[in-house]
């Protein structure tokens, strides 16, 4: 069972990854983007981890649900409202529980998940972060590491696709060849969730 | 590359503070980010507040003053403002006649006045929102996020931005903000990428000798890349590209916008060209504004807007004007 420590320390891995990544991301945002998207989450887990060492949640739910409150209020453009409503809504869906099993939290991110699709109109295969939660919560059933290896092949799954959200879809064919930002930050979510859970 | 800068961490609050000493007439809170004009709540007037990523200046926090917006709330660099600011802004400028949020099609700055409307309407200020997307350069389909917003915003602004002046009602100047969307039409060229603070290096790769056709203002690439052309020739195609969208019968406001690092001398020469085309085409101008209005950091290169207007929309561009960026009649 999982407890609020664990997200916590499963939110403070997200925060050092994304410190670690932040050159790459914004990298990958360089030649599609704005080159931003490193920084922009770079800050954003920063808070995160900042709200919840000021005041830590009780339960599983609360911490996420800081957290994606913390992220629409730091980060800004639409990783800030998408990575919020993910983690928002995740913690929604696993109630005042003070522990929580592996397979609610992947119904919960599940839930997360189809409320980023709503919010930014999306589906998987538009070269989103969908295309790397959307595999990543479905393996969670298996282990997270099996979600982290996923979404990590999700992300990569990018690279052919046209993107048709967001700002890279203003370049039509010219998105194509580059990997999503957004889904290579939401792969590092879950390669954060399988290092905490070893 | 070389820039006035301290750090790319501070540049938006540096930025803030010194916009605050050169402008007492606003209220600038670095550390929410919030520009407010400073005899805010103005009584019986609908209040506008527009936002979104910071390096388009003076767009959005030069646009606050008489006339124009009541606050702007300037977001990190190219990235859209978080919603708390919105709706600190909204809070400090409604004076109980409702606000109209001017939000640029972007996903972010869309997605962040969606959640501020919701959040302030929590607190009983009346919300409406209306969407710029005037970037032809963008083919309009399902697949995509619509079209841009680009240099339409800035009439939008200053048209909205007269209408509640006169005391008009939400509702009206909403209205009057829609119909200058639908007249608009915008196609920006790119000669040069820009540098952002935090990447430190260009955004993407332009040679000497090619030019980027159809590029939005946040230093993503344009939708095609050709060998550079001259002004004449890349005035007939931007104009092309617009009026194949626009049918303007009636005439138009002409906005010749320059994206940060190209001089007015280019920026009026090409207005030459542009006026030329026009003329050939037969389409009718009322007024043509030259300048850096809607940049994109030290981008080289230009867009061209037209707004069509009928008598009314004329009268309200015409109305005075007292802000940083923008200043007539008064």
């Amino acid at each position: 069972m999982l407890d609020a420590a664990f997200f916590v320390r499963w939110m403070t891995a997200a925060a050092a990854v994304l410190d670690r990544e932040a050159d790459r991301l914004t990298e990958l945002d360089s030649p599609i983007g704005d080159a931003d998207h490193g920084r922009n989450m770079q800050r954003g887990f920063a808070a995160v981890v900042t709200a919840l060492e000021a005041e830590p949640p009780a339960t599983p739910g609360a911490v996420l649900i800081a957290a994606g409150r913390q992220l629409i209020s730091s980060v800004g453009g639409a990783s800030g409202p998408l990575y919020g409503t993910l983690l928002r809504r995740a913690g929604k869906a696993l109630g005042e529980a003070p522990q929580v099993a592996a397979e609610e939290l992947r119904s919960g991110l599940a839930a997360g998940v189809d409320a980023v699709g709503q919010l930014g109109g999306s589906a998987p295969g538009d070269a989103t972060m969908l295309d790397a939660l959307v595999p990543g919560v479905t393996e969670m059933s298996t282990s997270f590491a099996a979600a982290a290896e996923a979404a990590e092949q999700g992300a990569q799954a990018t690279v052919p696709m046209q993107a048709r959200k967001g700002r890279a879809s203003y370049l039509g064919e010219r998105s194509i060849g580059h990997q999503d930002p957004g889904a290579t930050s939401s792969a590092l979510l879950f390669a954060a969730l399988a290092e905490v859970a070893q | 590359m070389k820039m006035l800068i301290n750090v790319a961490e501070t540049v938006v609050a540096d930025a803030l503070r010194g916009m605050a000493a050169a402008h007492p007439e606003l209220v600038v809170d670095a550390e929410n980010r919030v520009i407010v004009r400073r005899d805010a709540p103005v009584e019986g007037k609908v209040a506008l507040v527009s936002g979104g990523g910071s390096g388009h200046e003076p767009l959005h926090g030069g646009f606050v003053g008489p006339g124009m917006l009541d606050a702007a709330c300037p977001g990190e660099v190219f990235t859209s403002p978080v919603p708390d600011q919105v709706v600190r802004a909204a809070a400090a400028v409604d004076s109980g006649n409702g606000v109209l949020f001017i939000v640029k099609n972007y996903t972010g700055d869309v997605l962040n006045f969606q959640m501020a409307a919701e959040l302030a309407e929590d607190e009983g200020v009346q919300v409406a929102s209306v969407l710029v997307n005037d970037d032809v350069a963008v083919t309009d389909s399902t697949f995509t996020a619509g079209r841009r917003g680009t240099g339409a915003t800035l009439f939008v602004e200053k048209i909205a931005g007269a209408a509640a002046d006169e005391g008009m009602p939400l509702e009206r100047v909403e209205a009057l903000a829609r119909q200058v969307v639908a007249s608009s039409r915008s196609f920006g060229v790119a000669l040069s990428a820009c540098t952002t603070p935090a990447k430190g290096s260009p955004t993407f790769d332009l040679p000497d000798g090619e030019l980027e056709l159809g590029v939005g203002i946040h230093g993503e690439p344009g939708r095609e890349r050709r060998a550079m052309m001259t002004s004449r020739e890349i005035a007939d195609f931007t104009v092309d590209a617009i009026l194949e969208d626009l049918d303007p019968r009636l005439p138009v406001l002409v906005l010749v916008n320059g994206m940060g690092s190209t001089p007015l001398l280019e920026l009026y020469g090409f207005n030459a060209e542009v006026r030329r085309v026009l003329d050939e085409r037969g389409v009718a101008v009322a007024r043509t504004l030259v300048g850096n209005y809607v940049t994109s950091l030290d981008m080289a290169g230009c867009s061209v807007t037209l707004c069509q207007v009928d008598g009314e929309l004329l009268r309200l561009w015409d109305a005075p004007v007292q802000t940083p960026g923008l200043r007539w009649g008064r």
